[in-house]
Parts: structure tokens; sequence; C-alpha cells
């Protein structure tokens, strides 16, 4: 089975937000990038799993600079085959799904793994948009998948539930909580990462739009500590104050 | 000229986030001094909410489609007949399956999870897991916008809507719904359109504990959630996992007990309208992202909310 795997950098949760040059651009001054938890934990961890359980291979795509080599050799650490970066600085997700797309159109993958999401544009639009551009399957969100000759059955969130879903392959898929667990890195696969192959390939793709400029929300104000004693009062202000029941 | 609301439907009926962006189409429309007009694919009951949402024309699809791609066929087949400028639809699971598809068929700019009208060219959506937001600009002709699900509302001040017949080439299918599995199965509200939600952490525990919890949502008519170490250790299901690496939701009320607030978990909620902590220890992190906080132990404090409800109700 040939497997790809979407992977994104982000910066890591605990970050402080802040932006520059007229809060055009978000300032990474002393950022700590991670790999997008959504990639990492779910959507790769799937496919190397796939690829233990059915033999095949693992490729990482990321769109971006030489500063997203670190992100990469840790999603090889983890036990990806190999890794392909595209090197574009790119201004959208439209031109993020066309590159990748541009790249894994025609070369046999049987499933397009991401994230559902990433955890600082949170657009969750990349994977449908490559389904699209590859004209293929997709299910948003699953929560698991099993990969059954030329068909998986997948697990996806719905309102109130979960849906089952049969999908032809080849397919694209993002994955959400349950698709898998966290693996950590052992010394021998950061050992072995330094030297599995990463190419890096150049090419151009439109995008659809760009970020004009970034706000911070308003401060919130101070929390109303309410006496344990007085619950009741909490309910009053939630109905005249807060006017939320 | 129009714009057009992709109208997601559940039993025959259009759902929550389907009705919030026919609302914003047809703000949207009232903007662009344009008519707002729906797509809707299968069983429609009636079309009663949909016109109140002030979308004037719908078209139908009688057959259902379960395929995303069938599905963005049928909505760009139905900008074009409509001449659409403009498409909106939900940001939920249903949206992110569709519109990222009409986004690539139309070759349309893409705004994922605004939260406002359009103005003075650029849209607004939440970046960074609800720490900051950012001002879009599309740069093709036509965009598409996906609305974040609670922050927009449902209009009923509208009137109603012609529902015209519509059939489109759709393809074949490659996905097949085969089955639904309920996650609670006591009508609760899905907690992605929850405005009132009731959550709990470590604090309580241990799963048997989870009724003082219940209770207090059941008398508010809100939704349960949890923190990411309760679901990981199975004191309660996957589902009711809110925060980074779960869900992300934006409720009106959203009330956590025995939570301490770690920023993994307050970026899945901090887009709450109102936040209410409850925690035994007054340095819990979470009281600085709190609008209301009592410094107690939520053993006590859940049953006396549950009773001061219930003491309105008689």
């Amino acid at each position: 089975m040939k497997l790809l795997v979407c992977i994104s950098q982000a910066p890591d949760t605990t970050s402080r937000i802040a932006f520059t040059n007229d809060d055009r651009e978000f300032d990474s001054n002393g950022v700590q990038y991670i790999v997008n938890p959504y990639d990492e934990w779910y959507a790769l961890v799937r496919a190397i799993e796939l690829k233990e359980q059915q033999g095949g291979t693992v490729t990482t795509i990321t769109v971006g600079g030489t500063q997203c080599d670190p992100t990469i050799r840790k999603a090889l650490a983890i036990g990806a085959d190999d890794a392909v970066r595209i090197d574009s600085e790119p201004t959208d997700a439209m031109q993020v799904a066309r590159l990748i797309a541009g790249y894994a159109n025609g070369k046999g993958f049987d499933v397009i793994l991401c994230g559902k999401e990433t955890i600082d544009h949170n657009g969750a639009v990349v994977p449908a948009m490559l389904a699209e551009l590859l004209d293929c399957g997709f299910v948003a969100n699953a929560t698991h998948m099993e990969v059954n000759g030329s068909e998986a059955s997948v697990k996806r969130e719905a309102a109130g539930g979960e849906e089952n879903v049969n999908v032809m392959l080849p397919m694209v898929l993002s994955a959400a909580k349950g698709m898998a667990e966290q693996r950590i890195p052992n010394m021998r696969g950061i050992m072995s990462a330094r030297t599995k192959p990463l190419a890096v390939e150049a090419a151009t793709a439109e995008s659809g739009s760009r970020i004009e400029r970034f706000a911070l929300p308003p401060e919130k104000g101070a929390c109303k500590i309410i006496d344990a004693e007085n619950a009741a009062e909490l309910i009053r202000l939630l109905r005249e104050e807060a006017k939320v029941i | 000229m129009s714009v057009l609301a992709i109208i997601n439907t559940q039993n025959g009926s259009a759902t929550k986030s389907g009705l919030e962006a026919a609302s914003y189409a047809a703000g949207l429309a009232a903007q662009l001094g344009t008519d707002a007009v729906g797509i809707v694919a299968g069983p429609l009951s009636s079309a009663d909410a949909i016109g109140a949402t002030g979308i004037t024309r719908t078209l139908h699809h009688e057959g259902a489609v379960q395929d995303s791609g069938q599905w963005a066929k049928l909505a760009a087949a139905a900008a074009g007949a409509a001449g659409a400028t403009h498409v909106v639809c939900g940001h939920d699971h249903f949206g992110r399956a569709v519109a990222p598809r009409v986004a690539i068929r139309m070759n349309s700019g893409l705004v994922a999870g605004v939260t406002h009208l359009p103005e003075g060219g650029t849209v607004r959506k939440n970046v960074f897991s609800g720490k900051a937001m950012a001002d879009v600009a599309v740069t093709t002709d036509k965009a598409v916008y996906t609305v974040t699900p609670n922050a927009f509302g449902v209009s009923t001040d509208g009137s109603t809507t012609a529902v015209e017949a519509f059939s489109a080439d759709l393809g074949a299918a490659r996905e097949t719904v085969t089955g639904f599995e309920s996650a609670s199965g006591d009508g609760q509200v899905p907690l992605p359109e929850a405005e009132l939600v009731v959550s709990a952490g470590r604090g309580l525990k241990g799963p048997e504990n989870w009724g003082i919890v219940e209770e207090l949502a059941t008398a508010l008519g809100a939704t349960t959630a949890c923190s990411r170490p309760v679901s990981d250790i199975g004191w309660r299901p996957h589902h009711e996992h809110v925060g980074q690496t779960g869900i992300t939701i934006r409720p009106n009320l959203y009330i956590a007990a025995g939570i301490s607030g770690a920023i993994q978990h307050l970026a899945g909620v901090n887009q709450s309208k109102t936040i209410v902590v409850i925690n035994t220890d007054p340095e819990a992190p979470f009281f600085k992202a709190a609008d209301y906080g009592i410094v107690g132990d939520a053993f006590e404090v859940l049953p006396k909310l549950t009773a001061a409800l219930h003491a309105l109700d008689s």
C-alpha cells in the first residue's frame, strides 16, 4: 500500500501569539515549532500502523521552506520511510492543496492522510481540496479506518455520533482523535531519520486568498468570584447579567 | 448575481449549521443588494425555517446525496444556475468535506470558519485556536465562505422561500454511508452545536461520579463534555473530549468543574461566550480565562447549582 501523509508544522500550543510588520505577519520570534498534532498523532501514526499490518511505504509531504526540516525529520523518526518538501511559502490553503496535488497526481498513492486541521490557521480545508483536485473520495474528521482491498471502512464524526462510511480507494482522509495513539520516537528512529531521503522539489501554484492583517481578541475582564456557599447567586448572574440561560 | 447557501439537512429538516449558513448568505446578499438562494438535497418536510433566514429561493435536489464529491458537483451546478458570486456553507463536518471541493470546482478563494460578514474587502475568522483573529481577502472573482458554528446565529425575520426542483449530473458516488452510531442516545444537542455545555475533569475522581455533572446538564438543557485526561483514561467517551486535540466548541455558556485549565484545554473552549470555572484550587489557571468562578468542591457546588435551577422552575 502506498501511503502519503501531509505534515505541517505549527507553533507549539504554549507559544505567545503576537504579530509584526503592522500586524501583517505572525511574530515567530522565540516560537517553538512542532509537528501539527493532528498530522502527527493521528494521520502519521495510522499510516505507519497500516504499513506495519499490510506492508507498503509511508511518504510524508510538507509545503514550506528549510525551516520545516526539523519537523520533517521528526516525522521520519516516528517511522515514515521518506519525505518530500515542496519548497514554497504558501499564502493560503488552496495553494498548499494545489502544490500537494501537483506532486501526488499520477504517483499511485492509495490513501492520503491529513490531520483534521492545523492548530495555527484552523482552516480544515486542504484535505477536501486535495480530494477534489485528485478526483477521489474523502472522509473528514475520521476517527477509525481499516483498508480492505480496494475499499476502506471509515468512521467519522457526525452530528450526535459517528457515521460508518465505505470509501473506494484511492482516497483522502482527515484524521481526528481516536484514529491512533501518539508515538514517541525512539533512539533508533531518531538516528535512522537523519539518513532517510528528504527530496526537495520546486513548484508553484495559484492561491485564492491572503491574510491582510491579524488582530488579538479584547482582554478578558477579571473573573468574578462567587462564594461556594452561595452557588445559587451564580445562576442568578448567568440569567440576569450574562443572559446565557 | 446572487449568494448561494449550501444547506445540509437531517431527517427532512435543515441542520442548525445549515440555517446559520443560510442566515449568513441572506446577510451577505442584503449587503450586496442581491438575492440569497439555497441548495438542499434529499427529503425536505418543510422549508419554513429556511425561508425565515431570508433565503428567497430554494433549489431542491430530490434525491439524498451522501458523497462529498457529488455534493460539490450539485452545489457548483446550483451556483452556476443561480449566477452566484458567493457560496456559503457551515463549518461543520459536512462543510469541511463539501465547501473546499466547491471552491476548487469554482476556482474560488475559500475563507474557512468566518465569524462576521465581510467588511472593507476582508472577512474575519479566528486563527491560532481562538487566540487571534485574521482579516482575509479573497483574491479570486468568486468566493466561498464557511461559517463557524454558533458564531453568526440563525435569523428568523425573513419570510417564505420558493422551492424549485433542481437536478444536475452528479457522476458516480465513491463514499457510501453504511451506518450511524449515536453518541449519547439521550437527546443531548451534539457538542459542536451546543449553546450550553457542562464539562468536568479529573477533579471528579472517577467515572462513577458523573451523575452530578449529568444532573446539572439536564437541568440546564446542556450537553456534557470532558477534559482530555478523562477521555484518555476511559472515564468518558472520546467524542466528549474538548480541547486542542479533541473538539473545539463555542457555546454561549461553558461550565468547567474540576478542570485546571491547561492551555491545550483552553484552546478548545476559549471562544465560549461565558466561562464558569469551579475548582478547589484558587490558583488553577482556568480562573484567568473565566468570567465567573467558584472556589469550591465540585461535589458540593454542582448539586447546589442543580437545586438552584430546579428552585427557579418550581
